[in-house]
């Protein structure tokens, strides 16, 4: 039973931890809180920056360099390495780059969430490559016999400039491996203005052209020989059990190898599969025709009556009722009853799925007790020490293999379809399985992205200046996914974007009443950050219309003076997991965000007759974003979105074009979600099946026009922003907005759907 | 029964029934053809049968026999495939690239009926593939860029 209990601690400590859960569980808070560590410090195992753990050099010079990260479309294999490479002083046409697998103990935190692999490993990433570079310089030093200090690096090779005298890398590669890593203290790091690819955007991507040929290998592609084909028929609830399977007729499809049962500890959800019935054959079309001939009973367990009309009006029952009070500053009730106006709106936001285009997919084989797994993983030691718990192994008897992985969001950081094969593969006796999840499996089984109804209430003055405000945020934690359901959002959902408001206003209140967990809720592209920036944006627009003001002047104003807000002041004990000092919440650089998004857009000129342009802005994952959406609504009802345009401040850019297209895609992930991303629940069962329900946004409906606008800046010693995330929360609410400019229709309700249909 | 593949003849061990995706995912190991959905709604899977496109997780191998099928593995040689592999790379264009094969035959059959094609034809053509992470204003990029640097061949398609 000890096996069983130990993967929720390992798990709290990992994962909630890494996300700042602090004071989730009483009985680690104590621990966690013992540590005040930040960055990449205060991450599970911390970081490294030894250059024979990242780069390695061969005789004829090629430098390969290890990406410890996933990619997942954000360009980590790219950006990372280009960081060691400019410090190396090598050669990019030279450098390789191979990926790590699972080992956080060799190279540091692998989880590749949070909008941090580059915030977290810019300075170890560049010490890697200053220290091989050293090590490069001395060995030439050794060589010619002189001082080290008249050598030096340039382009992939070491110059004795008084002598005239050049070594290639490939020349001094195996001297200098030897040679001891020389201390940190002792490096040498280049000034920005000696930069060759850092800040530049220039570097062509690691993988550009096998994607583009065909040759790039995802988790779903992985091969072995002799390998089976399976997929799995799993619980539709959360809890739920197999009662019943009478698998006579798979049995008989010509091709299906065994059907076989996965169990599954009912009380929580974790990482773990899900309850099922997995389909072993040879291909995977016929294990998808054997489960279909599967006939399977289910008992649902408590989350079978799990309904979202019905619990939407629960949620909204408890928004209109007080809750734990978060955060409470000045007199908000006084204030409010004094007020000239009082205004209120109440936002709702549904469940959503990741839908990556690359569905769930591992590839597991078992030789001599010693377990691979090939897996497109977020969480790669998550996933090495989860699949050695459920096959009653040690981490260091399973070897994680990451693939390119075809999207991520968030999905990936949940190893439970690696964990399948390998209990599969067991079951095969070490044959190697490779599962995969059908579209269908996938919006099922997802670990969705939490609902959530957000209640805001605010009193204008006679001048319409805002004087009292309180919103009320009700949504399931991804906590409960993990332990007991806490029934309120943990510090780092807060976090995101509901208690630190980083607005002047004097009378203010923000609670959180409970909200019961009934299915597997996840982290999602920018999380809590979704409904809170959803709502406090869509709120200000409406107050700004109340106090009929234009909605940038009021924005700028509800800013207030420039200055730098200690998060911890506002109650946010999280802040993305970063010092407060180091990274405190700079209204100047949200303000400049709106001014030149607007700027950009033309905000203030002069629109046709049903279109109209929408602003919101959001400070998330320590950066800075704001966006104006341009918007046409017909006569039907119909919505069109020629173009948005983007500002965004995460600090310096390592590599300004995967920014920028980072940004490109947060535009689209926002766009489909407010018009149509939702998942609901009926008696238990997700409602939606493939992408013919759960509907993307595609590129008939995508603006044609997305304008990034990256703030520059020269000054590297302004600490780095997440890129990934922040570019999401402030799209839904600026379409929103803008819809509102041109139809006068206010959206309260995500999606959008068909709310606007004129019959 | 034989399936002509990028001009290889390839004998085929599955049954009749099965898809044409998972005869080259599982049986052939052309991996570069991906799975998205199942239903021809997502384009992940586009080949092209006859130079047509065509998505492969509703085709069943047994309606393919002497037919001409083209991946994403050898479409690089044709014109419009090469041009497009060329700009894809040039504009950056795919995040995480799992949808990108799919996007790129999809393109390749537009460029092959329609040299200089207008941001209709390429929302008409590009539709049907779905890109999670956003690919769309670079993916018309690519396209307009690969078409103005195709080789002009004998262009005598008035047809369309």
């Amino acid at each position: 039973m000890t096996m069983i209990a130990s993967p929720s601690r390992r798990e709290f400590l990992v994962n909630l931890k890494a996300l700042g859960g602090l004071v989730l569980v009483a009985s680690v808070s104590d621990l966690v809180k013992a540590e005040e560590k930040y960055g990449a410090d205060g991450m599970p195992h911390g970081w490294s920056d030894n250059p024979l753990i990242f780069v390695a050099i061969g005789g004829d010079g090629t430098v390969t360099i290890v990406v410890h990260r996933s990619e997942m479309g954000q360009g980590v294999r790219t950006g990372m390495p280009l960081i060691v490479a400019d410090e190396l002083e090598a050669d990019w046409s030279r450098v390789r780059v191979t990926q790590a697998p699972a080992d956080e103990e060799k190279y540091g935190n692998q989880d590749t969430d949070g909008s941090r692999s580059t915030r977290h490993f810019f300075e170890p990433m560049r010490r890697c490559g200053a220290a091989a570079r050293t090590m490069l310089e001395q060995a030439a030093a050794q060589v010619w016999n002189v001082p080290v200090a008249q050598v030096h690096a340039a382009n992939h090779a070491v110059i004795h400039a008084a002598s005239g005298r050049k070594l290639d890398y490939g020349a001094l590669a195996q001297r200098a491996a030897k040679l001891p890593v020389p201390a940190r203290d002792s490096l040498r790091l280049k000034s920005p203005a000696q930069f060759l690819y850092i800040g530049k955007g220039e570097t062509p991507l690691a993988d550009g052209w096998d994607i583009a040929t065909g040759k790039a290998q995802y988790g779903i592609d992985s091969v072995a020989d002799g390998m089976l084909f399976a997929v799995i028929a799993r619980s539709p609830t959360l809890g739920g059990k197999i009662a019943s399977v009478d698998s006579t007729e798979a049995e008989k499809i010509p091709g299906v190898v065994k059907v076989m049962r996965l169990q599954a500890n009912a009380q929580k959800a974790t990482f773990q599969p899900l309850a099922g019935v997995g389909v072993i054959a040879s291909d995977t079309w016929v294990a998808i025709k054997g489960r279909n001939a599967l006939k399977i009973q289910w008992d649902e367990g408590p989350n079978g009556s799990y309904d979202s009309s019905s619990y939407r009006a629960e949620l909204e029952h408890a928004a209109r009722q007080p809750g734990k009070v978060l955060r409470s500053s000045g007199d908000f009730d006084g204030a409010l009853s004094k007020a000239s106006r009082k205004i209120q709106a109440e936002y709702y936001l549904p469940h959503i799925a990741h839908a990556t285009m690359e569905p769930p997919a591992a590839l597991a084989r078992i030789v001599d007790g010693r377990c691979e797994v090939w897996a497109p993983t977020q969480a790669p030691q998550v996933t090495r020490e989860d699949v050695a718990l459920h096959l009653g192994i040690s981490p260091e008897n399973v070897t994680v293999h990451v693939t390119l992985l075809g999207g991520g969001f968030g999905r990936k950081s949940k190893p439970d379809f690696a964990i399948e094969a390998a209990l599969l593969s067991r079951e095969m006796g070490g044959k190697p399985v490779k599962v995969v999840w059908t579209r269908e499996d996938d919006l099922h089984h997802d670990f969705f992205h939490t609902v959530s109804v957000e209640h805001l209430e605010a009193g204008l003055d006679a001048q319409g200046k805002v004087v009292a405000w309180m919103h009320r945020s009700v949504a399931p934690s991804i906590a409960a996914t993990f332990g007991p359901d806490p029934k309120h959002e943990a510090p780092f959902e807060v976090g995101m974007g509901l208690i630190n408001l980083p607005y002047k206003i004097d009378n203010l209140r923000i609670e959180n009443p409970e909200a019961t967990s009934h299915t597997r809720v996840g982290w999602f592209r920018s999380v809590s950050n979704i409904p809170h920036a959803f709502a406090v944006q869509s709120f200000i627009a409406e107050l700004a219309a109340a106090a009929n003001r234009d909605h940038r002047d009021f924005l700028l104003e509800l800013l207030g003076p420039q200055r730098l807000i200690d998060p911890t002041a506002m109650g946010d004990s999280w802040n993305h997991g970063e010092s407060p000092k180091r990274y405190p919440v700079d209204t100047a650089r949200l303000r400049r965000v709106i001014e030149v998004a607007t700027r950009e857009a033309r905000w203030g000129r002069k629109m046709p007759k049903g279109s109209g342009l929408g602003l919101a802005a959001h400070y998330s994952f320590v950066s800075y974003t704001a966006a104006v959406v341009e918007v046409t609504v017909n006569e039907k009802g119909e919505i069109e979105i020629p173009s948005v345009d983007v500002a965004f401040d995460c600090g310096p850019q390592v590599n300004p074009e995967r920014v920028r297209s980072q940004l490109e895609g947060a535009v689209i992930m926002g766009l489909s979600l407010a018009l149509t991303g939702e998942i609901t629940f009926r008696r238990g069962h997700v409602q939606q099946d493939n992408f013919n329900s759960y509907r993307v946004m595609r590129m008939n409906e995508a603006p044609r026009d997305i304008r990034v606008h990256l703030l520059p800046t020269s000054d590297w010693s302004i600490p780095l922003g997440g890129a990934g995330e922040p570019g999401v929360p402030p799209i839904a609410p600026a379409l929103c907005n803008a819809i509102f400019a041109a139809s006068g229709k206010r959206i309260r309700q995500i999606p959008i759907k068909d709310q606007l249909r004129r019959v | 029964m034989d399936l002509l593949i990028n001009g290889k003849t390839f004998q085929l061990s599955a049954g009749g029934d099965t898809p044409l995706l998972w005869v080259l995912r599982d049986h052939l190991g052309m991996t570069g053809t991906k799975f998205g959905c199942g239903m021809a709604l997502c384009g992940a899977c586009t080949v092209h049968v006859d130079g047509k496109a065509i998505r492969a997780c509703v085709v069943s191998v047994s309606s393919l026999a002497g037919k001409k099928i083209t991946t994403i593995e050898g479409i690089g040689e044709t014109a419009p495939g090469e041009a497009l592999q060329q700009a894809w790379v040039a504009l950056n264009v795919p995040q995480c690239g799992y949808c990108q094969a799919g996007q790129i035959m999809s393109a390749a059959a537009l460029l092959a009926s329609s040299s200089q094609p207008t941001d209709l034809d390429i929302d008409a053509a590009m539709a049907g593939n779905i890109c999670r992470c956003g690919t769309y204003p670079r993916i018309r990029a690519a396209i307009k860029r690969a078409a103005l640097r195709m080789p002009k061949l004998d262009l005598v398609e008035g047809a369309k």
